[in-house]
């Protein structure tokens, strides 16, 4: 069974089709790149994934549900986990914390006025953050964190409710060459065993190769291209976008 | 039909003056990203400054617009200097300060106007070549009325022209969208938010000066306008010329068309209107999304539950107010009643404000409903002290029920402008009802339970109820709940996409936090033994936030040691006649020198310290 499935998704801005009838799907564990260069609509397309915007045309369905018109919120409550482009946690509270919050949320404890809220859910928020490798990190700040860690954060914050999807936009921008594979290969090493699928943008093509199950190419709004690794590297057309003409 | 010409045609007029001075707020925010206070005490000065310059010179027609025009660029002048001297210490400073430090502004300049003017309202000279009236069907309208209609559309049409048809027009619009882009470029913008600041300020000054033959010009203008320009600018969207001058229209003609219905309806079809245009367009009619607005700190603190050390301090503290009435005199007991529930009320606010990250500028709102609620029945239904003290925190919840729901679709300054607004809309109300509220004169008998009636008895009641209300507050903020609230203000972006409920959490902490405040009102009531309508009044509201900001922002702490120090301040200079002005000076010092506050910028003595230790 697919996990999502979007069908001729458009977005306009105004006159210019930022995103036009794109369609895929997304299955059980697979683990989905969507690529292309500046402006193509990545962004676009993710924020009508997860909720933030409202497309003129087309369907989402997530686990076989529609999510048209749902709020990022109502979207999370589905199961997606969430990772963005430039981390945003929450800075006056410590790494634990942060995982807390998300697991306190999950439970539905928000409206809680009595407990202290550092005391709940203490271990899980710890084990997760076991399992992203930053425990030694839990009780300081993330407003003194480096960015890494906070990006690790980010993950162990997305992976708090349990999510069947998780949606991760550039997941390693800003980090260094070599975390950017550290943290890529967390990633796919701890969804494979979770069974979570993940789509996920991203700039650096060696994460992209390394770690995609399958990659989709998005160019001036449109899907020009899609498939395994291998056969995308290949793709003329997709040389000829990256590269500019000349070299198709 | 005539009749309602007319009365359009007053709404019209109206507008105009309104609308300079909501296009002067605007046009400063636009580029200087503050929100200017003291707008309504540019409006004020201008009408006394023009009826002074008048009242010098022989009458006549170019006497009397050269006037109104001196007027409006003395104000300006006036609004370089606070440019100067205050705003441009703060440009970087989180919004909080520059909303505190223009209130700051607001109240030196009240008492420098009653130092000059006197206390005693004035009337203006009518306009020379415009003292009669025109004929429509019947009806008379004065024909100065008739000047102001074409005022407005004039000053429209010269702003639009300034701004698209001058170099200088172009690089404010620049730097609106974008000011580091246009420093950037070299643009000398030290020079650009300065003269924005100027026109601004004429604008408003203008506003009032062209008044003057209208209303009675008194001490009053400076915050009855403000409100009124805070309702306009929310409703026609920060930031746009246009809009000011539709929503001062939308304003001017349902004041002028209210009044005849039902004249307290007046209040209410503002209410009605404010909340249709902000549910439809939660930036006002013509206001752009994604306004920047000041600069948060950069590094918020992070909270800790009480150490065994802190617990010690409250304990003792606690212990040493509970001792304090066996050697303390009547004088010293009433003195620290009033701290208590000052400090309660400062806490209720710091709920929200410090933890949640809403400014509010009407909190006072709840206190002074809460006090009413409480002192209404009493009055009218004889209820004893007990039931009224329930009544209290009931009211006021409802209240923050009401006021919240529309409160919580907005953010930042929008954020304090409405809840300005409200407070000051629950402040008309009881100062025009006359027949329940007794307006002015308050409401007076309001004394406690025979049990509860003597000094000592009353101050145990209030160190109770303050210390039971200060503590369930604080463990509230550590709470799920309060967690969910601060990591709204961390990061509303992050919340949404963990499933938080942004404005259900905040909703629900402004009927907390208004309950809190109603308490701390009610108490209020019984300890003075009578209300008046200041106790929901601007300067009330922005008691509690210089109470919290005096402790600092980011310390639980801080509300306590805040109230403390305001009420102690207020002790000290209240027997001077100019206690506003020195009190005024003391709040701009502040936010300019100490933005931590006293509590804040200790413990970063004491961090420093320790570190080069």
């Amino acid at each position: 069974m697919s996990v999502l499935e979007v069908e001729r998704l458009v977005k306009k801005f105004g006159g210019v089709a930022a995103v036009r009838e794109v369609s895929f799907s997304l299955g059980e564990g697979e683990i989905l790149a969507l690529i292309g260069p500046n402006g193509a609509g990545k962004s676009t397309c993710f924020n009508m994934l997860n909720g933030q915007l409202r497309p003129d045309s087309g369907r989402i369905r997530l686990l076989g549900r529609d999510t048209v018109g749902l709020s990022p919120r109502q979207v999370w409550r589905r199961g997606v986990g969430r990772t963005f482009q430039i981390t945003a946690t929450f800075t006056s509270m410590s790494v634990r914390e942060n995982v807390q919050m998300a697991l306190l949320s999950h439970h539905r404890r928000l409206y809680a006025l009595v407990p202290l809220a550092a005391r709940q859910y203490r271990e899980e928020a710890e084990r997760i953050l076991d399992l992203v490798g930053i425990a030694d990190q839990a009780e300081r700040s993330c407003g003194v964190l480096a960015y890494g860690d906070l990006k690790k954060v980010e993950l162990a914050v997305a992976l708090a409710n349990e999510p069947r999807l998780l949606l991760m936009d550039e997941p390693t921008a800003g980090m260094a060459p070599r975390e950017r594979i550290e943290l890529m290969a967390l990633t796919a090493d701890i969804v494979r065993k979770q069974g979570i699928s993940v789509l996920f943008t991203e700039h650096d093509m060696d994460v992209v190769f390394t770690h995609a199950d399958r990659i989709m190419v998005l160019n001036r709004g449109e899907l020009v291209a899609e498939g395994a690794p291998q056969a995308v590297r290949e793709d003329p057309l997709v040389k000829q976008i990256y590269l500019g003409a000349g070299h198709a | 039909m005539s009749f309602f010409v007319v009365q359009f045609l007053t709404g019209l007029a109206s507008a105009a003056s309104l609308f300079l001075v909501a296009c002067g707020l605007s046009i400063i925010f636009g580029v200087t990203r503050i929100v200017n206070f003291a707008h309504g005490s540019f409006y004020m000065l201008g009408a006394y400054l023009a009826a002074t310059i008048v009242a010098t010179l022989p009458v006549g027609i170019f006497s009397y617009w050269g006037s109104v025009l001196v007027a409006a660029l003395v104000v300006g002048l006036i609004g370089i200097v606070v440019e100067i001297v205050v705003l441009r210490r703060i440009y970087h400073a989180p919004e909080l300060f520059q909303l505190v430090a223009t209130f700051g502004v607001v109240l030196v300049v009240q008492d420098l106007t009653l130092a000059i003017w006197g206390p005693a309202d004035k009337l203006g000279p009518l306009a020379p070549g415009l003292d009669s009236a025109v004929n429509i069907g019947g009806q008379l309208l004065p024909e100065y009325d008739v000047a102001l209609i074409i005022l407005g559309p004039a000053v429209l049409g010269l702003l639009w022209l300034l701004f698209h048809r001058t170099r200088w027009g172009t690089l404010v619009r620049a730097a609106t969208q974008d000011r580091e882009m246009v420093g950037a470029l070299g643009v000398n913008q030290r020079r650009i938010f300065t003269s924005v600041f100027f026109l601004g300020a004429c604008l408003a000054g203008l506003g009032g000066a062209v008044q003057i033959p209208r209303e009675p010009i008194s001490l009053m203008m400076d915050l009855n306008v403000i409100a009124e320009v805070f309702v306009v600018v929310v409703i026609g969207g920060m930031g746009s010329i246009l809009g000011a001058f539709l929503a001062a229209v939308i304003i001017g003609e349902l004041n002028a068309f209210g009044i005849l219905i039902f004249p307290e309806i007046t209040l209410v079809l503002l209410f009605l209107v404010m909340a249709v245009v902000l549910v439809i367009r939660p930036r006002g009619l013509l206001g752009k999304p994604e306004l920047t607005v000041g600069a948060q700190p950069a590094q918020i603190a992070a909270i800790h539950l009480p150490g065994p050390a802190t617990k010690l301090a409250m304990g003792v503290l606690f212990a040493v107010l509970a001792l304090v009435p066996l050697f303390a005199g009547d004088f010293l007991l009433v003195l620290l009643i009033e701290v208590m529930l000052l400090a309660l009320f400062a806490a209720s606010l710091h709920f929200i404000m410090g933890n949640g990250g809403m400014v509010s500028f009407g909190h006072a709102a709840y206190f002074g409903i809460g006090a009413y609620g409480a002192a209404l029945a009493v009055v009218h239904s004889d209820s004893p002290m007990e039931l009224a003290l329930v009544l209290a925190p009931t009211a006021a919840g409802l209240a923050g029920l009401v006021f919240g729901w529309f409160c919580v679709r907005l953010s930042g300054v929008y954020f304090a402008m409405l809840s300005l607004a409200f407070a000051q809309i629950a402040w008309s109300v009881v100062f025009q009802w006359y027949e329940v509220t007794g307006g002015d004169d308050g409401l007076l008998g309001i004394w406690p339970s025979e049990w509860a009636s003597d000094r000592f008895a009353f101050y145990y009641l209030s160190l109770i109820i303050v210390a039971g209300g200060v503590l369930m507050l604080r463990r509230m903020i550590f709470s799920p709940f309060g967690y969910a609230l601060r990591a709204g203000r961390d990061s509303p972006l992050r919340s949404d996409a963990i499933g938080i409920n942004l404005r259900h959490q905040q909703w629900a902490s402004i009927v907390i936090a208004g309950a809190f405040a109603g308490l701390a009102g009610g108490l209020y009531a019984f300890s003075k033994g009578s209300v008046f309508p200041d106790a929901m009044s601007i300067p009330r509201s922005v008691d509690a936030l210089v109470m919290v900001l005096l402790g600092g922002v980011d310390t639980l702490a801080g509300p306590l040691v805040g109230a403390a120090a305001l009420i102690g301040l207020e002790d000290a200079i209240s027997r001077f006649d100019y206690w506003r002005l020195i009190l005024g000076l003391v709040i701009i010092l502040i936010c300019v020198t100490a933005p931590n506050g006293i509590v804040g910028s200790l413990k970063l003595a004491f961090a420093g310290r320790r570190e080069r230790e």
